[in-house]
């Protein structure tokens, strides 16, 4: 077992950081002997990347708020623009180090002025000694922000001439972000996923005071035989630890079964977690309207999901449009004469119309089709005679905007407009009934 | 502009101006100031009915969804160091509210919404459209925009600086919202309780923050995504509620948002009342009932409901097509000033005029009772006022009370025919309603057949049909029921006392035993025909004489009081039955309407030099008129030299031909310059547009000869 070493930090610290972040041991003695002392420069940039809760945030935050060093975090999905982003930083850093009540936010609207202001910062903090550490969190929302910044970030050591680290996380590979030319490649870091020992591990860590750690760990490892399969979010698995475990402990509690009795339990439990693999994990139903059900020992079948509401009541006429609607997109034109005219001729069978058939529409997705198609479908499906008036227009606007048909290429009012069809054949199955 | 509307009544009165405007029409009419004065109370009366309605129908879903807002958050508050509190993962509360597809009826139910949450739960509401958020920047900017302005609703004496600060100084972010709740909720808490108690005493301590998202389906799947990620790491210091709203199906949430993102939030699913349910109640409530003097007839009903269940299924267009309709009929019906109520009637007509008589002897219906009167009545009514008055208050009083009768009897009908398999005379009331204003209902197939089933009806049924029945009759205002209680409540007694009807059948079931006990293939079939003979001849029991009864004495109160409205005498100062306007205004059709303008020009123009067969193309049309009528001739693509040859030829048919060279060379220019503008006038309206196939031709957008 690799325990934490550093000259710079005080063991006790060390000691309670390693005892915060079970199984990522070695990652962080990683990054210390990358971030050196206090007072030393560090790598410009390093950019961390893994799956979904592999503890990158969670590692990081431990680590600067255990051994109190100054830092920066920030969230780039919640800063949407560059400009809210580095205006962040400048707030948080003037919150950083001082106690004094922070000033107005001062306006900052392009690199420019941020490495500016951010120096002044940095003198008026003190700061200028250590290093500072900025974490940018889900950084591939960086990608979609002005070209310069995520090159600048990268450089912010060279650009502002002082010392300070950039902490890019991400969910996604380095090579999906580097911009084309010139860009300072940062050191890369990756935080493998956790595995089902270090699952079972992490999650019995914090058992609840009622019960033993030995209760709390077996009902883990059940609870893991079942989800491991599907979920290996950790939160999302310590939430459904939280949710089902009251059910676990009936029989303890009811005085049925003793903590030891891993048989009986199981026996109770596996049931009860399978249909909440079925509906709560799915979100069909949600977490409160599940804990209520277990509270008042009620069947989940009454409480219907949400794909259980799947009919939708639409007026005659919208019917009969979208069912005109999937015709014309799943329909090539040329059998347009065949389906829909009393008339129509003999129908030739040639080779290439064979060859065509074999591929299914359905396995092509919908095409596009002119209003005038659409509505040459409709008066011959429909059995009555239908005005064209302004309200069957209006209708094919509204089912638009309920996004059961969708406009393609929108540019020119004379140009006939032209639609597609999005529902699937199960929606016009069960309308056309 | 395509389709010409009259200059409707409606918006007059909306305006507010006199009701001058009333008598543009129908210079002859007086009583217009009386006529505007009814017509405005009478819908205002309406309009607070189908409000209160309205209300009535939301409340279930309000209260459902009050009580989810209230429980979504207090329980986090309450046990904070509960373990499985601390280690469940806090989501954020929504609610999926399912609203149908009527979306036009959607705003007043996010209209009584938020103001009944204001009211209930929290002053903090955030109502956000997609089409205002095209980005997650828009929805902030939106979202805090809403939300700080109703705190300043909340209390506006002080807090200067807030309304200081513009818009754009805001920083758009979470964080300053976050600042922003805090701010709010500590000042809420410091304050001196018995001032802050008397404005929002029923909030709590830490209201949630409710953002309504009013169409979900419109919204894009990145925003939507962004602003839940963002607001779920915030959920511990901004206690957020979302609510969707959603028109299709609930399956909507899943498709737009991805599991990751999905499991952020503890979905509750609400569905409000569905709309054709709120129609019935809608119906029920102004149609079905005495309180209105005005009503509509069978076409003018027919086409509302035809537009609601066939086209939007929208209950705000159904009453504003009512509404429509009374604006409609006050402003052509001069003798609508009648159409009030029975306590008006009397002075009203006493101070009709001489013209407002003559107008009542106009009336179709006016004329056939007069020709069933004997001759001196036929006299008197004809050409004494007094007499006509007399009379006329006679009638509509008669008209009154019918329409009570009729409504009683149509519910006890209704009670009949809703129980009969397959529905022969329609589930609803309405369409028993629509069945029995078009004509003698009595005569109709559907009636019959009806009837045969009502016949083989059960004796529980029955009894509980009757009871029923019973209830209407004695709930109606109508006096004439006493008598029908009566009878009914005899039928029911004598149900009571059916007791050896049982005995009977007991006969035929043990036979059947019998039948089983057979097993020789011969003497079954002798069984059975005996059997079938003794069927066939046996004599009714009195349970089935009593069952014909019934049905019989149902069929005779059907004969009497639902007889069509438009048999009545002066029906039409009450009803309103003139379709045709209705479906002009309500069901347009903008093609049909355009192909009419320029293929017979006369229709709109009035002109007298236009009449004439539509067939041929006559010079003195418009330009675009003739254009488009050549055109119609034409193939996909047209030739424009041709086309500009024919309409050369048909414009100068008229014209005596002119030797002078000169001038008609002049002449040539005019008509080419004609003949280009008429061309891009068809253009704009979108007939035809130029072609890339060939130079020199355009092709036709329309297809089919029109």
């Amino acid at each position: 077992m690799p325990n934490l070493e550093h000259p710079a930090y005080p063991a006790a610290a060390l000691l309670h950081l390693e005892s915060l972040v079970p199984c990522r041991e070695s990652q962080v003695s990683l990054l210390l002997s990358i971030f050196g002392e206090r007072q030393q420069f560090s790598f410009p940039s390093i950019f961390i990347y893994g799956h979904t809760s592999s503890g990158k945030t969670y590692v990081m935050q431990t680590l600067l708020n255990t051994l109190k060093l100054p830092h920066v975090f920030v969230n780039c999905v919640e800063c949407f623009t560059s400009r809210l982003l580095l205006e962040e930083i400048l707030i948080q850093l003037q919150s950083c180090s001082s106690e004094t009540e922070p000033t107005s936010p001062v306006p900052c609207d392009t690199f420019n002025d941020f490495v500016r202001l951010f120096k002044q910062a940095l003198v008026s903090r003190g700061l200028q000694d250590q290093t500072l550490y900025i974490v940018l969190d889900r950084a591939e929302q960086l990608r979609e922000m002005e070209a310069n910044i995520l090159p600048a970030f990268l450089r912010l050591q060279e650009l502002t001439d002082s010392n300070v680290t950039v902490v890019l996380l991400s969910e996604i590979v380095w090579e999906l972000f580097r911009p084309n030319v010139g860009c300072f490649d940062p050191l890369t870091l990756y935080f493998p996923d956790y595995s089902i020992g270090h699952l079972q591990k992490i999650l019995s860590q914090n058992h609840p005071p009622e019960y033993t750690a030995d209760f709390y760990a077996a009902y883990i490892n059940i609870l893991l035989g079942v989800f491991y399969m599907v979920c290996r979010d950790l939160k999302e698995l310590r939430h459904l630890a939280a949710l089902n475990f009251s059910k676990y402990c009936e029989p303890v509690v009811r005085g049925e079964a003793n903590e030891r009795d891993t048989r009986k339990l199981w026996k109770n439990i596996e049931p009860h977690l399978k249909k909440a693999m079925q509906t709560v994990y799915l979100r069909e139903i949600s977490s409160s309207q599940w804990e209520r059900l277990q509270h008042d020992d009620g069947e989940p079948g009454q409480l219907k999901g949400l794909s259980a509401h799947t009919h939708v009541e639409l007026p005659y006429y919208s019917k009969f449009l979208v069912i005109a609607a999937y015709l014309a997109s799943y329909n090539p034109v040329r059998t347009d004469k065949r389906f829909f005219l009393k008339h129509h001729g003999k129908i030739k069978k040639t080779n290439f119309m064979k060859k065509h058939e074999k591929t299914s529409n359905h396995l092509l997705g919908p095409k596009p089709f002119p209003l005038d198609r659409l509505l040459a479908i409709l008066y011959s499906i429909v059995d009555k005679r239908v005005a064209p008036t302004a309200n069957i227009f209006s209708q094919i606007t509204s089912l638009v905007t309920l996004q059961l048909l969708s406009m393609v290429g929108q540019n020119d009012q004379l140009e006939g407009p032209r639609y597609k069809c999005t529902v699937s054949l199960d929606f016009i199955r069960a309308i056309a009934r | 502009g395509c389709f010409v509307f009259k200059p409707s009544a409606k918006k007059r009165k909306l305006s507010q101006t006199t009701a001058h405007g009333f008598g543009i029409r129908n210079d002859d009419s007086e009583d217009i100031e009386l006529r505007f004065d009814t017509c405005q109370s009478l819908w205002n009366q309406i309009k607070s009915e189908t409000e209160k309605v309205q209300e009535d129908l939301n409340k279930q879903l309000l209260d459902n969804l009050v009580s989810f807002l209230s429980r979504s958050h207090s329980e986090v508050q309450e046990k904070t160091t509960d373990w499985t509190c601390r280690m469940k993962f806090r989501e954020i509360p929504t609610a999926a509210l399912v609203l149908g597809v009527n979306v036009t009826d959607h705003d007043l139910t996010f209209r009584s919404l938020s103001d009944f949450l204001q009211n209930n739960i929290t002053p903090y509401i955030a109502l956000l459209e997609a089409k205002d958020c095209p980005g997650i920047k828009n929805l902030m900017q939106k979202l805090m925009g809403q939300l700080m302005n109703c705190y300043v609703d909340v209390d506006s004496l002080e807090d200067e600086d807030y309304v200081q600060v513009s818009q754009n100084r805001i920083r758009c972010s979470m964080s300053s919202l976050i600042k922003w709740y805090e701010s709010v909720t500590k000042k809420t808490d410091s304050e001196t309780p018995s001032k802050k108690r008397t404005s929002s005493s029923t909030h709590w301590q830490s209201p949630p923050v409710v953002v309504i998202f009013k169409d979900m389906e419109s919204f894009t799947t990145k925003v939507l995504q962004d602003f839940i990620v963002i607001s779920s790491q915030h959920i511990h210091e901004l206690p957020l509620v979302l609510i969707f709203g959603i028109a299709t199906s609930p399956m909507i949430i899943h498709r737009l948002l991805p599991h990751s993102v999905s499991s952020l939030l503890c979905i509750e699913l609400f569905q409000s009342l569905s709309c054709k349910d709120h129609l019935s109640t809608i119906i029920d409530k102004l149609l079905l009932t005495t309180q209105f003097p005005f009503k509509l007839g069978e076409k003018v009903l027919q086409v509302l409901i035809n537009i609601f269940l066939y086209h939007d299924f929208s209950v705000q267009n159904f009453i504003k097509g009512f509404q429509l309709c009374i604006v409609e009929h006050f402003y052509s019906q001069p003798l609508s000033v009648l159409c009030c109520q029975l306590v008006d009637l009397q002075k009203r007509v006493n101070s009709l005029s001489h013209d407002q008589c003559e107008n009542i002897r106009r009336l179709p219906s006016f004329r056939r009772y007069v020709e069933e009167q004997e001759s001196g009545k036929q006299v008197a009514l004809l050409t004494t006022d007094n007499f006509l008055k007399e009379e006329t208050q006679k009638l509509l009083e008669d008209l009154h009370v019918y329409h009570e009768n009729y409504v009683s009897v149509l519910r006890c009908l209704h009670v009949f025919t809703s129980s009969l398999p397959k529905y022969p005379l329609g589930k609803q009331i309405r369409e028993l309603h629509c069945a029995c204003l078009e004509n003698q209902v009595w005569e109709t197939e559907e009636y019959k057949s009806s009837l045969q089933l009502a016949r083989m009806l059960n004796k529980s049924d029955l009894v509980t049909m009757l009871q029923q029945c019973v209830e209407i009759l004695l709930s109606s205002s109508g006096k004439e029921f006493d008598k029908t209680v009566e009878k009914l409540k005899k039928f029911m007694t004598q149900f009571q006392n059916l007791e050896e009807a049982f005995q009977e059948q007991d006969v035929s079931v043990s036979s059947q035993k019998e039948l089983q006990k057979k097993t020789d293939l011969y003497h079954l079939q002798k069984t059975l025909l005996e059997m079938k003979e003794s069927r066939r001849s046996k004599k009714l029991t009195k349970f089935e004489m009593l069952r014909f009864e019934v049905v019989d004495y149902i069929d005779s109160l059907v004969r009497k009081y639902l007889v069509p409205a438009d048999h009545r005498t002066l029906h039409e100062i009450l009803y309103f039955n003139t379709a045709a306007v209705l479906r002009g205004h309500l069901n347009a059709a903008p093609r049909t309407a355009l192909h009419t303008a320029l293929n017979n020009p006369y229709w709109y123009l009035k002109n007298q030099a236009l009449k004439g067969d539509e067939g041929s193309i006559s010079n003195k049309a418009p330009d675009i008129c003739i254009a488009y009528k050549l055109h119609l001739e034409c193939g996909r693509l047209i030739n424009l030299v041709d086309w500009l040859e024919a309409f050369s030829t048909v414009v100068m048919a008229g014209e005596e031909p002119n030797a002078d060279t000169a001038s008609s060379d002049q002449m040539d220019d005019i008509i080419h310059a004609r003949f280009i503008r008429a061309v891009s006038e068809l253009e704009l309206l979108g007939f035809i547009k130029p072609s890339k196939q060939k130079t020199d031709h355009v092709a036709r957008l329309t297809w089919g000869g029109c």
